[in-house]
């Protein structure tokens, strides 16, 4: 059990982090911060990864955790990419 | 390297990505630090996936799924992220979010068919769960993006308190399959699990009106954390469960922010239904015969009042980005202050199609996000203001919602454009607004509607003040600076 505890400890206090990160936004910001959100949410691909490596190759597990990954990934490469746009075209003065 | 050693690196590479994910999030919430705290998120996610390869040690057949996966995911959101145009920037992440839904419903869904056999109780429970949030994440977002895209209506249905039913009775058959996967992990319990948390994705989602889109889809950002963060507890990784509910977390402060910004409590959102088709019978219908007092102007005379003008204020609205005139706006507004002309923008938080999307549509066009003033900083600078021009904005701008108590626009902030001397509505014709509503901005006595295209409009205005001849006054006022 203490692999849990410690697992819901992480919970907790990557909860009341993220509660603290964001607290004023200028409204400029809400769109690519919105983006950028959404881009570190695909991190779930660090389970398709694992789920991958543990398939033992069992075929239709391989497929599952590779589709998994190619959706993960069209999130995070995307999201931070197209953020980059955006926030790249504030830069200009 | 032994594997001791070898569990220490991989820690400390976790821990570091960690710490770059968080300074990440925090970078991206102030306009100087966000481009370069986005670098460092991406940096922190690259590292993560780096500590986990090693860690794992995949083998050569599992290394070809994997670059099978990433290579097309990843060309994929390339190619998406290089071409979707600025408009179109609320459906894309929606669809972003809900390919990572997708991408945790898939690795739930993965475990509990081919590793149950030796699953423990939190296992499964964390599995019911990811599988839940993941489908409601998935379904959800892609039902946003087709309403965002058009493809889409508010069926009538689901206005009624039907819906609810409907919903309750989805969430229960989500409940009856999550409490029995323990008992039959790969069995019936988990497809019905998928199947109702799916439907209740589209049921809830399919309500909402256009309007409030995007706090939808920011809500649904953070659901896609805590699906994260509960593939976390299915994989065992510490690392996606902090990240995860750190963007969860933030997520919700973002849908609390995003919510006060358009003046809509997050429950009148998720259950109140669309404001559109409620609001439209009260407003009266807000057909063109509603207007009695309604003056016109042609270019030309607008031309002379911003000729004439010492201030001028422009409020665009997400109109002006679908006539793609941006970029004529900008080109009047360099014209203008050449002339001596002290030219803002005035931008409703929820001008475009989401907050903050008008900020970006201009930058595109290089409009310097200095000129940009929010609304609580620009309303007490109108009554000094000589020419306010409307291009594309309608309800923003609406003054009933100050005045009028019966208006369903009542106590929504907007921009006190009626009290500047003059203002010019460009717009195509007397159509309502996205509420519906009728404006009664335009029959004010100072206000003059300049009826077109609001790029045509623009590039006349542009060739009627050239040949009043402010442009030459540029040079030569240029000339004088150059001496």
């Amino acid at each position: 059990m203490s692999s849990l505890s410690n697992s819901l400890w992480v919970l907790l206090l990557g909860s009341l982090l993220g509660l603290e990160l964001i607290g004023k936004v200028p409204p400029t910001l809400h769109t690519p911060l919105m983006s950028g959100a959404n881009a570190i949410s695909g991190i779930t691909m660090l389970a398709s990864l694992t789920l991958l490596s543990q398939a033992a190759g069992n075929p239709a597990l391989l497929a599952i955790g590779a589709l998994s990954l190619g959706f993960a990934l069209y999130n995070v490469v995307g999201g931070f990419l197209v953020t980059d746009r955006m926030l790249a075209m504030f830069r200009r003065r | 390297m032994n594997s001791l050693s070898i569990d220490l690196f991989t820690d400390a590479i976790d821990l570091v990505a960690v710490l770059l994910l968080a300074l990440g999030l925090k970078g991206l919430s102030k306009v100087r630090s966000a481009r370069t705290a986005n670098g460092l998120a991406a940096l922190a996610m690259g590292l993560a996936v780096v500590g986990l390869l090693i860690q794992l040690q995949p083998s050569p057949i599992t290394w070809l799924w994997i670059a099978v996966g990433s290579a097309l995911g990843g060309l994929a959101g390339v190619l998406t992220a290089q071409r979707v145009p600025m408009t179109a920037m609320p459906e894309v992440v929606a669809l972003f979010n809900g390919c990572g839904g997708m991408a945790s419903l898939l690795v739930a869904v993965g475990v509990a068919l081919f590793a149950s056999q030796d699953s423990g109780m939190v296992e499964l429970v964390s599995i019911a769960i990811s599988v839940f949030v993941g489908a409601i994440t998935f379904s959800g977002s892609i039902v946003a993006m087709a309403k965002l895209q058009g493809w889409l209506d508010t069926p009538a249905w689901t206005q009624s308190s039907l819906r609810h039913a409907v919903n309750i009775g989805l969430a229960l058959l989500c409940l009856l399959g999550g409490i029995q996967i323990p008992a039959h992990p790969a069995g019936w319990p988990l497809w019905l699990l998928v199947g109702a948390s799916t439907l209740l994705g589209i049921g809830v989602t399919l309500p909402i009106g256009g309007a409030d889109m995007p706090v939808v889809i920011s809500l649904l950002n953070s659901y896609s954390g805590v699906a994260a963060a509960a593939a976390g507890f299915v994989v065992g990784s510490q690392l996606l469960i902090v990240a995860g509910a750190m963007v969860g977390a933030a997520g919700l402060i973002l849908t609390q922010v995003m919510c006060t910004a358009m003046n809509r409590s997050l429950v009148s959102v998720l259950f109140g239904g669309a404001l559109g088709t409620a609001g439209g019978s009260v407003g009266g219908g807000g057909s063109e015969a509603g207007y009695t007092r309604i003056t016109s102007c042609s270019p030309e005379e607008c031309a002379m009042a911003l000729e004439q003008a010492e201030r001028v204020v422009f409020v665009p609205g997400y109109g002006l980005a679908v006539a793609q005139a941006q970029h004529a706006l900008r080109e009047l507004a360099k014209l203008l202050e050449a002339h001596g002309v002290e030219v803002s923008y005035a931008i409703h938080p929820v001008a475009g199609r989401m907050p903050g999307h008008m900020n970006v549509l201009l930058a595109e066009a290089d409009v310097p996000y200095e000129q940009l003033v929010e609304m609580d900083i620009i309303n007490p600078e109108f009554p000094r203001t000589d020419v306010v021009i409307v291009l594309g904005a309608n309800d923003v701008v609406n003054p009933d919602a100050k005045s009028d108590p019966s208006s369903p626009l009542y106590g929504m902030p907007v921009l006190e454009v009626d009290q500047a001397r003059q203002v010019f509505v460009v717009k195509r014709s007397l159509g309502a607004g996205y509420a519906g509503i009728p404006n009664a901005l335009f029959e004010l006595p100072q206000t003059a509607m300049v009826f077109g295209d609001a790029k045509a409009v623009l590039n006349g205005l542009l060739s009627e003040l050239r040949s009043l001849g402010v442009g030459k006054v540029a040079a030569g006022a240029k000339e004088k600076v150059g001496v």
